[in-house]
């Protein structure tokens, strides 16, 4: 354990550079830069909002915030996943020249991805405001699904790095199961009506969806969701955990496959 | 260990899993195992390696290609794990194995001073003291500002090479690096190493000059298909190599 926590001192500095290098490296090649972490959510809810409110009758209050809200944090779960799960490979040749701790990688991009997300909640924060959506103390609750999804996608990131060095179709497997998750969270629909039928369980299931709920919970003023959380959070730390036994475990025989 | 112990590699060995094809699909994988058709070629690339180095004893390791030269000094940097057996050591080790692995090819020279150095584990305040000091020795000027996919390899190397070499190791681990860059570069390279040797390091060096192994060490290990034939004063052990090369 003490030995753990000296390498991480040692090369703490090195998980700030990662980090920095991820976020920075997105944005060095468009012109309009670190602009497009908001302009993309933000783009994307004002499609949502037109193709929904035109096509379909609308039922939802505060479409616009509603679709932010989960679009924001699902793209957070997909980008920071997807980001960990190439990360060793990404880097197999460092891997195969430097020593350096190998959770560095993933770790790194969890936590980029964590960044720009945070950034981009200033867009809900101007949306909220043009849609007139009050604050109430319940916002503070937002805390607990933002700090399950970084643990969710943490955890997962070690499990899918560890699985994607000795499988290459991981990363295409995950792509599709990503989609279903999407499907699945009622990003952009109201799922009262499907959560009262058997197939409700689905949904009920998909930890993303629970995460979703209370941020929305939190932003509209109403109190969390207590079975939600309890579900949500103990199943990412389960994900952690496994994640990082498997990582430990596997971490020697990486510098062989990739 | 012995107190005047740095470095002690004890029954090392290291084992490659060759794989007749390469098997890099799930399907791919899963229909292969269920034939029980996932056979590995094993493959030894050192076998029972043991040696001491004391402080600021200077090896050669000498060997063909392929003798494993290159796998032990990874071994010895963390890069690679043993199979079987275990490496011991105390202090600071900078290894020159790969000059600028670590290096990102959009990131400009000046930031992957920060990167590289990261990852060899120094700390910002450090690195930003020795920055100056690190783009002189590089001798890159301007060119420190400018995306690394626009170096040459001479470039990067010389990049490499400073910042790798900005602090005094306790163990200096070389392998074949003495030629980057150009000649003025390499003389100077050189020197800087021959200084670090000068103050009583310790080294483990990989070369194919038997003369470079002859005039820097003081003691030498001949590897042969992964394991040690010979090891003792560089002298005897030179000789040793010199006759077997000539049979
Ligand atoms: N990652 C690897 N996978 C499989 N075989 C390897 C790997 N790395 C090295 N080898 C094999 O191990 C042997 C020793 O290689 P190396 O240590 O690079 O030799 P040297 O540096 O003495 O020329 C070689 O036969 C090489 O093909
Ligand atoms: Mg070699």
């Amino acid at each position: 354990m003490k030995r753990l926590v000296d390498n991480f001192t040692k090369y703490r500095f090195l998980l700030v550079e990662l980090v920095k290098k991820d976020i920075k490296l997105k944005y060095r090649s468009s012109v309009l830069g670190f602009l497009w972490t908001m302009l993309e959510p933000l783009l994307t809810m004002i499609v949502l909002t037109i193709v929904f409110e035109n096509m379909f009758e609308r039922k939802i209050p505060n479409f616009p915030v509603y679709v932010l809200c989960g679009r924001l944090l699902y793209s957070y779960f997909s980008n920071g996943t997807k980001l960990a799960l190439k990360s060793i490979r990404r880097n197999s040749s460092m891997i195969r020249k430097v020593y350096v701790p190998k959770y560095m990688y993933p770790l790194a991009s969890a936590l980029s991805g964590y960044i720009t997300f945070l950034i981009s909640l200033i867009v809900l924060v101007v949306v909220g405001i043009v849609q007139d959506v009050k604050p109430t103390w319940y916002l503070l609750q937002a805390v607990f699904p933002l700090a399950t999804i970084l643990v969710m996608t943490v955890g997962l990131g070690f499990i899918l790095a560890t699985l994607d060095v000795f499988f290459r179709d991981m990363e295409y497997l995950w792509g599709v199961l990503l989609m279903l998750i999407m499907y699945m969270s009622a990003i952009f629909y109201d799922p009262t009506n499907l959560l009262a039928t058997p197939k409700g369980i689905i949904i009920r299931l998909n930890p993303l969806y629970g995460i979703i709920t209370n941020f929305r919970n939190a932003i509209f003023g109403e109190p969390m969701n207590v079975k939600y959380f309890a579900y949500t959070a103990s199943l990412s730390v389960i994900m952690l955990v496994v994640g990082v036994i498997m990582f430990y475990r596997k971490q020697d025989k990486f510098v062989l496959y990739v | 260990m012995d107190k005047n112990t740095v470095l002690k590699v004890d029954n090392v060995s290291v084992r490659f899993n060759l794989t007749d094809e390469k098997v890099d699909s799930a399907k791919e994988y899963l229909i292969k195992f269920l034939k029980r058709e996932l056979r590995y070629k094993e493959f030894w690339a050192l076998r029972n390696v043991s040696f001491d180095i004391k402080r600021g004893q200077r090896v050669g390791i000498l060997g063909l290609n392929g003798a494993g030269k290159s796998t032990l000094l990874k071994v010895i940097a963390g890069v690679l794990k043993a199979t079987e057996g275990k490496v011991v050591t105390k202090g600071r080790i900078v290894p020159l194995l790969e000059l600028g692995a670590g290096f990102d090819k959009q990131y400009t020279g000046a930031e992957n001073i920060y990167l590289y150095g990261a990852m060899l584990g120094y700390p910002k305040s450090f690195l930003k003291e020795k920055f100056d000091e690190i783009v002189e020795f590089s001798e890159l000027g301007n060119f420190i500002n400018v995306p690394l996919k626009n170096y040459s390899s001479g470039m990067k190397a010389r990049l490499g090479f400073s910042i790798a070499t900005i602090v005094e190791p306790d163990i200096l681990i070389l392998d074949e690096v003495l030629s980057v860059g150009d000649a003025k570069f390499r003389k100077k390279s050189e020197k800087k190493i021959k200084d670090m040797f000068d103050k009583g390091i310790t080294v483990l060096f990989v070369s194919h000059s038997l003369a470079q192994v002859r005039s820097l060490c003081d003691r030498a290990v001949i590897l042969e298909k992964g394991q040690v034939i010979a090891q003792g004063d560089s002298k005897t052990v030179c000789d040793l190599y010199q006759e077997k090369l000539n049979k």
